[in-house]
Order: structure tokens, then C-alpha cells, then sequence
């Protein structure tokens, strides 16, 4: 006998019904508008859209609408807030930097707007599912809009070019998630993230079916997450990309798949992960810093960087599979990964000029004369990519590292350790061209507009926060660890 | 007014000042000259607060020859469990107020020299004071770790953009060297409070001699090494040296002032209050190979220096013989031997800060370092000459002087230590007097070879007011010595008996492992 969804089943998806809302309404009046006209009011509609898809999420947050809800489709709790947040910030952040890139690079259209807020949607939703078909459908519905997005620049041969090769390599991959799914459905007879887990848990013989499910489902996630060895598409596809949507997509479908991959790590057959994951986070943070060394464009540069950010992270799974110690640190790094990289796209964008010209290393020269405060946040970025402290980039390092120490992944621990080292060296060559190198134009770095300095300043306060005070993050991540791993 | 009042806040004051400073030269419009005297204005300030330590040390120091003054200790961060837990010693109190006493002079030197971008490089040189303090005054490792990395990035950011020709060359080499250096005390720190949950240095102290933080097998080897690494790159201990000339040649005048004066002594300091405090019986058993090196260093800094033609990289090579005598003192462990070292930390800064001082002025004026372009400087410059001699004078050790006092300790120290120490290390006493009369005699005697110098001005207002109190301090810390050495020696032999009532666990335990 099946009930009717309750109230709280609707406020418990009241973010994604928020976002989805408004960006249908962004579609609707986009036609409507007269060819030629400033989309702006669209763009700062979209953001107020996000804002108030933050207020839903912080109404849900309160603890008489925690649990399941849809029938078991869907579960409300730190965790998922946490990884909503963290969407939507991204979300607000890109949504401004972008007011004023559009026009300046001629691509002002509405439908932008619109793909970032369902976009954000997807990524809520797998943040928030608990059923794999759902997690699918979340999972392609976050894709498809960083498909299309990916492509926005489409006078540019490039951005054309990643969203091809974007769109052809993603639908692999969510193929591959999706055969996982079926396997594992065959394996358990169940498509509930936590029957699934029982099942698996309390059987004496697990079937070879629930290993290559398990496997095929880390591929199609690997690849979202972009961890070697499915990062091949990284780079092209960050590099074509428009500046701002790669700060969104660097980082909020990823956080949110990164959530998807907690949810499963932690939920399911967690020992069978453990090699899995062990192997995926050394290759990503040796390709991914390796890689970043030989770049001379920036975007090429933090697309490597970021697969070795992925790896650092999946430190952090290594040790949630053994004793669930890592979902706190992961959940911290997926935060403070959010805010730095957020930011430094942020100032790339800023950089960037008509038609991307200027990206490459060579063309941040001297930026420290030309535009001191552009180049000193940059430069704080850049310091918290690397993991100094005082910055939330050094509290994520912190937090990973010490949870795997204490699940004495001593080797994975160093090998993390010295990577972070030699990330530095990349960072740090864009930091020396900033300050020691001579400009090579006397023009004066470009206007800055007020929503791109919001876009800044958000990025700047969330890096410094969880660098200065990262009590109340950590509270709270510490309780979504409790809930997951307490379930 | 009551200035006790002050005490708790003191230290915090004096930390943050000069950051606070900075944040308003930052939204400070672009007048050079009003950012100078605003730099100014603040550094002195520090320093006038930094003389309260001293001023009512006696008064607030407590009964344990140990224990700490002016302590602070509140919660900030919860996980990791990281304490805003700050307060000085007899040994910091002093490092305190070299550094805020070297600044001022910093900025005076950078008066004229620096014009180019002049509003970052005092915002720089702030941010670069409040650090300096932090990492003698921090007593919770990860607060420590914290302004430790926190001076790297404006010293490495003054050397690689006002710098001179191969600046970039020589802030990235030294930015890897302490980097890397710094990530191996990281791991280690990490792994004291991973086993420990706290990051306390008076806790951790306590737990390591009372034996129960138990450190097995060579574990206790691996932690000492970890920090041994970041502190020796930065002393320099040889053959860790090499970033050094580099720095300190292309770094500008205030640079090298800070890097010598300053940068140099946290290296020595943390020898000294990490490496000796929280595993004594580690420093001990290495005390051999490392006062050997200590050795070397002082041999190898000299006669390097002696060969040297550029006047700057022979300053900078000194340094590595001056601070070899530090480390010697340090791994003595004796009385007079770490006394010597600590009040030679103080000297080292003093004399060695006014040494790149005196080179920056002869710099500003020629814009050259090489020995061979001078020759008879003492007719132009008269009192430039002077002033070169009593620094000169202080920095080989002339009785008297700050510079005899320290070395003689040191040299007494290593004495008891072990005979052939303390002979070795007094050859290095020699040669020093070799390579600096020998310096002052191919600068300043003789004819005037180069027609370029005939004409050179002597010292102006701005730069006397610079020397002055250096070359006066250098006399007075060699006459009454007493004023610093009380409560230094009050502190040095705390560090001492702690790290001697760590001695019978140790015996247990060779004990237990020889049945």
C-alpha cells in the first residue's frame, strides 16, 4: 500500500523544487526578451533563485525533517546539507562572475543561467539520494548541463571541442555507472543504497557480480570525479571550457560526486573499495602534480591541479573504508576545495580578456604591479591550493592526512605528503611570475565588476574561514560522520 | 600608570601590532612618503612595547627556572585540539626585542633604497615582524608551525621582488630549502599529536620526561630528525649552507638585515627549545656528530669568507661560522656553553645586522659589493669608517665588545665539553679576525685607487641615526653583559635540568634492553 508523499517528503526535496522552479522560469522568459538586451536581470534572478534554494536548504536542515523520505528514495541529513551548501555557494559564486563575462565575451544568453541552476539541481539531488536509480538520474541531469555548458563559448573552436569530447567521454562513463547499477541489482536484488548494504555486509559469500558492479560504478564516478585513471579529459576539457563555468564544474558536480562515492564507500562492501581506492589516489596526485609542472596555461595548469586535489581527497576514502574515520576530512576538503578553486577561476575569469586570450602563465607577469589586489588574492588562493596554514587548504591537507595516519595508512601518508610538496613548485611558479617578473603590457588589468568582486570576496571569507575557524565546519562534519557511520 | 596592567596582553600587543599596522598601510593611499613615516611610527611602537617584557620580567617570572611569563593559553580550534598558548623566557624574551629593536632600522635603511612599489614592501616588512615574534613566543607547536611558515612567504616575496640581479633565483632556492626543510617538522609534529592529542610544548615536555608519552625504539631518533632538519636549513648548519649566500647576496638591504638578524636565530632558537626541550636525551646522544658538523661549519663559514671578493656573500659566509659557534654552545649542554650561545644569537643579530646595514649604505651610494672597486674609503668617509670598525671590531670578538663575551662562553663551554671541541672551534675565533681586518684593510686603508670613490659622501643624519645605537649596544652588551645574562641564565639552566632529569629514564632503559 503506498501513501502519498507527506509534507516533509516535499520540504525534504524543497532545494531542488527551489532551483528547479526558477530555472524554468529563466527558460521561459529567456525567448521573451528582445534579441540584443542585457541579460543581466536574468543572471541576478538566477542568483537570487540560488539564494533561495539556500534558505530551503537551511530550513530542511532542522532536525524534525532529518530521515527518508519518498519512499526511501531520498535522505535528508548533515550530510547531505553539507554537500547541498557547498553546490549551491559554488552555484552563487559562478552565477556572479559570470554577469558580466557573458556580454564582455558576446555569449549573453539566458539559458546559461538556467543550466547552472539545474545543474546545481542534479548535484543536490545526489548529494540527497539514497537509491541508485535516482543517483543515476541526479547523476545526468548534473552531467548533461556541464555538457551544454562546456560548449557555451560556441564561436570558439575549443569550447566546442571540450564539449565534445566532454559530452562523448561523460555518457561513457555514466554508461558504465549505469551497467554497475544493473549488476549490482542483479547481484542484490535491490537498488537501495543501505539494502544493498546489508545485503552485502552479512552475506558469508559475496558474488563476482558485486565486484565488477562495484567496479564498473567506480569508473563512471572516477571519471566525474576526475581521478587518474579516468582524468584523460581533464585538461581539454577545462581548458576549452568558459573560465566560469570550469569553476563550477571543477568543483560542484564533483563535490557532489564525491558525495555519491562516500555515501557508497561507506554504505557498501566498504573492505572491497580499499585497493580500489588506495591505487586511484596515488595515480591521481602523481599524474595530477606531475602533469601541472609542464603546463604553460593556467587552465591546463589547475584542470592537473585538480585531479591531484581529487587524489588528496581519496586519501581521505582510503581511510573512511577501513574505519570511517575519513568522512569528516573529506567532507572538510570538499568544502575548502570548493571556496580556493572557486576563487582562483574566479580570477582567471577576471583575467581572462575577449575570447580567453589570456590565460597563459606568461601573461600573469607582473600582475602584482598592474592589479596588486587581484594578484594578492590570487596569490592567497594559490597559497591555499598548496596548504598553508591559515588558509582552508591547509586544515583540508591537515584533516585527510591525520585521519589516514590514524588508520595507519603510513605509506599513502607519505606518499600524499610529498606530493603536496611538490605541488607547491607549480603554484608557487605562478606566484614568482606575479610578483618578480616584469609585466609585458602597460594596460591596466581589467575592470572590475561588482558582482565578480562578490564572486571574490565569497570565495576569500569561506577559504579564510575554514582556515581561521574551522571549529563550526568541523562540528558539523563530524556529525554527518556520526550519522553516516553510525546508521 | 600602572604598566603591569599590561602584562597579559603584552605579547599579544606586540605580536599583532605590526600586522595591524600593515592592514592600514594596505588601504593607505599610494604616498610614499607618509607610508614611510606610518612604518615607521608602528615599528617604533613595537618596540617600545617589546622593552615591557624586560622592564617587568623579574617581576612576573615564575619560582620554576622552567616556566614561562606572560603566558596566554586559550582554546582556539577544537579538532585538532590547537591552543592560542603564547608567553616568553628568559631566552625568547630577548630574541622578542631583537627583532622589534632590528626592525626600525629595517625601515630606515629602506628609506631611500626602496621607491619601486614601496607600499607592498613595508606591508611586507610588517607582516615579516609580526611572524618573527610569533615564532619566539608561540608554546603551542602548531601555533609555532604556523608563524614559522608565515615568515617564509613575505622574506621569500622582499628577496624575490626588491631584490637585486638573480632575486628570483635566489627567493625560489630559498623558499624550497625551508620548505622542505619545515615539511619534515611538520610530520613530525603530527605524529606527536597523533599520539598525544595535544599540541602543548609545556604539556608535551611534561609527557615526554615523565615517560608517558612513550616514544618506542627509534622513534624518539626520527621525531629529533624532523625537527633537526627544518632548524639546521635554517641556521644554516653545514652542509645545509647553500641557499645562504644566494639570499642573502641578492636580497635588499632590510632583507638581509632581517634574514641575518633575525631568520637565522629561530633556527638556533628552535634547536634550543624544541630540539633540547623535548627530546633531550636525543640531543645528547647527538650532540657528537652534530657539534662536529657545528665544527665544520665554523672552519669551512671562515676560510670561505676569507677567499671572498664580493663584501656581501663574505658577510654571509661569516654567518655560517658565526652561528656554528651557536649550535656548538646549544650541544655543549653546559651552563656557559649555552649561555654563550643564546647571548650570541643576540650579538649575531646586533652585529651582523649592522654589518648589511653598512653595506647597504656604501651599496646605495655605489651599487656595487665587490672588495676590488674600494681602497681607501676611510679618507672620503670618515665616519662611515668608524662606525665599520667597531662593528668589525664586535663581530671578531674584541674584548669588550658584545662578540667577546658570547664566544668566550661558548669557547668555555666547549671546553668542558671535550679539549679538542673547544680548540678547533677557537681557530675559528682567529680566522674570523683574519677575514675582517683583512676586509677593512682592502676597503678603507691605503690610497684611493678608484676615482669613483674620491668623491663619495660621507654618512648623512638618517643614516648615523641607523649606526649609532647599534655600535653603542654592541659596547654596552660587552661591559655590563649582566643586564641580559641574568635572566638568560635563569632560563638556560631550566633547559638544563629538564633535559638532565630526563637522564635516569633513559639509563631504565638502555637497562632493560642490554638484560
Amino acid at each position: 500500500m503506498i501513501t502519498p508523499p507527506s509534507t516533509a517528503d516535499y520540504i525534504r526535496v524543497l532545494p531542488e523544487i527551489v532551483l528547479s522552479l526558477w530555472g524554468m522560469i529563466v527558460m521561459f522568459v529567456e525567448p521573451l526578451l528582445p534579441e540584443g538586451r542585457s541579460r543581466k536581470g536574468l543572471g541576478i534572478f538566477a542568483a537570487a533563485g540560488v539564494v533561495a534554494a539556500i534558505g530551503a536548504t537551511l530550513y530542511q536542515a532542522q532536525p524534525q525533517f532529518a530521515g527518508s523520505g519518498f519512499y526511501d528514495m531520498i535522505r535528508v541529513d548533515h550530510f547531505s546539507v553539507f554537500f547541498h551548501l557547498i553546490v549551491l555557494m559554488v552555484a552563487l559564486a559562478t552565477t556572479l562572475m559570470s554577469l558580466d563575462y557573458l556580454p564582455f565575451q558576446k555569449i549573453d544568453h539566458g539559458e546559461y543561467y538556467a543550466l547552472i541552476l539545474l545543474g546545481s539541481v542534479g548535484g543536490c539531488l545526489m548529494s540527497s539520494a539514497v537509491e541508485l536509480v535516482l543517483i543515476f538520474i541526479a547523476l545526468e541531469i548534473s552531467s548533461i548541463a556541464s555538457y551544454v555548458l562546456a560548449g557555451f563559448r560556441r564561436h570558439a573552436a575549443e569550447s566546442t571541442e571540450s564539449a565534445m569530447k566532454y559530452f562523448l567521454l561523460g555518457s561513457f562513463a555514466t554508461a558504465f555507472f549505469l551497467y554497475g547499477v544493473a549488476l549490482l541489482y542483479g547481484a542484490t536484488g535491490s537498488t537501495n543504497v543501505f539494502d544493498i548494504a546489508n545485503k552485502l555486509n552479512g552475506a558469508v559469500h559475496i558474488e563476482p557480480l558485486a565486484y565488477v558492479a562495484v567496479a564498473l560504478i567506480f569508473t563512471g564516478l572516477g571519471f566525474k570525479v576526475a581521478c587518474a585513471p579516468f582524468h584523460i579529459w581533464t585538461p581539454d576539457v577545462y581548458e576549452g571550457a568558459p573560465a566560469p563555468v570550469v569553476a563550477f564544474m571543477s568543483t560542484a558536480p564533483k563535490a557532489a560526486a564525491f558525495a555519491v562515492l562516500i555515501r557508497l564507500v561507506i554504505d557498501t562492501a566498504s573492505p572491497h573499495w580499499f585497493w580500489v581506492i588506495w591505487v586511484a589516489a596515488v595515480l591521481s596526485m602523481c599524474v595530477g602534480n606531475l602533469g601541472a609542472i609542464l603546463q604553460s596555461n593556467v587552465k591546463r595548469m589547475l584542470a592537473y591541479s585538480s585531479i591531484a586535489h581529487a587524489g588528496y581527497l581519496m586519501v581521505a576514502f582510503a581511510s573512511a573504508s577501513n574505519r570511517n574515520l575519513g568522512i569528516s576530512a573529506a567532507m572538510f576538503y570538499s568544502a575548502a576545495y570548493a571556496a580556493m578553486n572557486v576563487g582562483a577561476f574566479a580570477i582567471i575569469t577576471q583575467m581572462s580578456g575577449r575570447g580567453e586570450r589570456y590565460v597563459q602563465i606568461d601573461d600573469y607577469s607582473g600582475l602584482g604591479k598592474r592589479s596588486p589586489a587581484l594578484a594578492a588574492a590570487l596569490t592567497f588562493f594559490l597559497l591555499s591550493l598548496i596548504g598553508i596554514p591559515m588558509t582552508g587548504g591547509f586544515f583540508a591537507k591537515f584533516y585527510v592526512f591525520s585521519a589516514a595516519l590514524r588508520t595507519q595508512l603510513i605509506w599513502l601518508t607519505i606518499i600524499g605528503v610529498v606530493n603536496s610538496g611538490m605541488g607547491s613548485y607549480y603554484y608557487l611558479r605562478l606566484i614568482v611570475r606575479m610578483y618578480m617578473y616584469e609585466p609585458r603590457t602597460d594596460e591596466p588589468a581589467p575592470r572590475m565588476h561588482a558582482g565578480m568582486a562578490a564572486a571574490i570576496a565569497l570565495s576569500l571569507i569561506m577559504t579564510l574561514w575554514l582556515g581561521i575557524l574551522p571549529n563550526a565546519v568541523l562540528h558539523y562534519t563530524q556529525g554527518a560522520q556520526r550519522v553516516i557511520a553510525g546508521r | 600608570m600602572n604598566l603591569a596592567a599590561l602584562n597579559p596582553w603584552i605579547l599579544t600587543l606586540t605580536t599583532f601590532l605590526p600586522a595591524a599596522g600593515a592592514l592600514l598601510i594596505a588601504i593607505l593611499p599610494r604616498r610614499d612618503r607618509d607610508i614611510r613615516w606610518f612604518a615607521l611610527a608602528i615599528s617604533v611602537i613595537t618596540l617600545l612595547l617589546s622593552l615591557h617584557l624586560p622592564r617587568h620580567y623579574a617581576a612576573v617570572a615564575p619560582a620554576n627556572s622552567g616556566s614561562f611569563a606572560y603566558e596566554v593559553n586559550a582554546p582556539w580550534i577544537t579538532s585538532p585540539n590547537i591552543h592560542y598558548h603564547i608567553g616568553v623566557d628568559g631566552i625568547s624574551m630577548w630574541l622578542v626585542v631583537l627583532t622589534t629593536f632590528l626592525v626600525p632600522f629595517c625601515v630606515l635603511a629602506s628609506w631611500k633604497s626602496i621607491h619601486d612599489r614601496a607600499k607592498e614592501f613595508f606591508i611586507l616588512l610588517l607582516v615579516l615582524e609580526t611572524a618573527m615574534i610569533g615564532v619566539f613566543i608561540a608554546l603551542d607547536l602548531f601555533l609555532f608551525y604556523f608563524f614559522w611558515e608565515a615568515t617564509l612567504i613575505p622574506m621569500a616575496l622582499i628577496i624575490g621582488i626588491y631584490g637585486h640581479e638573480r632575486r628570483v633565483y635566489a627567493a625560489v632556492k630559498f623558499f624550497l630549502y625551508t620548505m622542505i626543510g619545515s615539511v619534515f617538522m611538520l610530520a613530525a609534529i603530527i605524529w606527536l599529536y597523533a599520539q598525544s592529542g595535544t599540541f602543548d610544548f609545556v604539556e608535551l615536555q611534561h609527557l615526554i620526561s615523565s615517560g608517558t608519552l612513550a616514544l618506542p625504539g627509534q622513534t624518539a631518533l626520527w621525531l629529533f630528525l624532523g625537527f633537526f632538519l627544518a632548524f639546521a636549513v635554517k641556521v644554516p648548519l653545514f652542509p645545509l649552507h647553500t641557499w645562504l649566500p644566494d639570499a642573502h647576496v641578492e636580497a635588499p638591504t632590510a632583507g638581509s638585515v632581517l634574514l641575518a638578524g633575525v631568520l637565522l636565530k629561530m633556527g638556533t632558537y628552535g634547536l634550543l627549545r624544541f630540539n633540547v626541550g623535548l627530546f633531550p636525551a636525543e640531543a645528547h646522544r647527538n650532540a657528537p656528530w652534530i657539534i662536529t658538523l657545528a665544527i665544520i661549519g665554523i672552519i669551512y663559514g671562515a676560510l670561505v669568507a676569507l677567499v671572498q671578493p664580493n663584501m656581501k656573500k663574505l658577510v654571509a659566509y661569516s654567518s655560517v661560522s658565526h652561528l656554528g659557534f651557536v649550535v656548538l654552545g646549544i650541544y655543549s649542554f653546559t651552563a656557559a656553553g649555552m649561555d654563550g650561545a643564546v647571548y650570541q644569537m643576540l650579538n649575531h643579530g646586533i652585529s651582523t645586522g649592522a654589518l648589511f646595514l653598512l653595506l647597504g649604505m656604501i651599496y646605495d651610494r655605489r651599487h656595487n659589493y665587490e672588495i676590488s672597486e674600494y681602497g681607501g674609503l676611510a679618507t672620503p668617509m670618515p665616519v662611515y669608517a668608524t662606525l665599520f670598525l667597531i662593528i668589525t671590531l664586535s663581530s671578531i670578538g674584541l674584548p669588550l665588545m658584545n662578540g667577546f663575551i658570547g664566544e668566550f662562553l661558548v669557547l668555555s663551554g666547549a671546553f668542558q665539553a671535550k679539549m679538542i671541541y673547544g680548540i678547533l672551534a677557537a681557530s675559528g675565533v682567529i680566522w674570523s679576525a683574519f677575514y675582517m681586518l683583512w676586509l677593512y684593510q682592502r676597503v678603507f686603508y691605503g690610497r684611493i685607487t678608484n676615482p669613483a670613490n674620491a668623491a663619495l659622501p660621507d654618512l648623512d643624519g638618517r643614516e648615523r641615526t641607523v649606526l649609532w645605537p647599534l655600535a653603542v649596544l654592541a659596547l654596552v652588551m660587552g661591559v655590563i653583559p649582566s643586564v641580559w645574562m641574568n635572566s638568560i641564565d635563569r632560563s638556560v639552566t631550566g633547559v638544563l635540568q629538564s633535559s638532565q632529569s630526563s637522564w635516569p629514564i633513559v639509563r631504565v632503559e638502555t637497562n632493560t634492553v642490554l638484560r
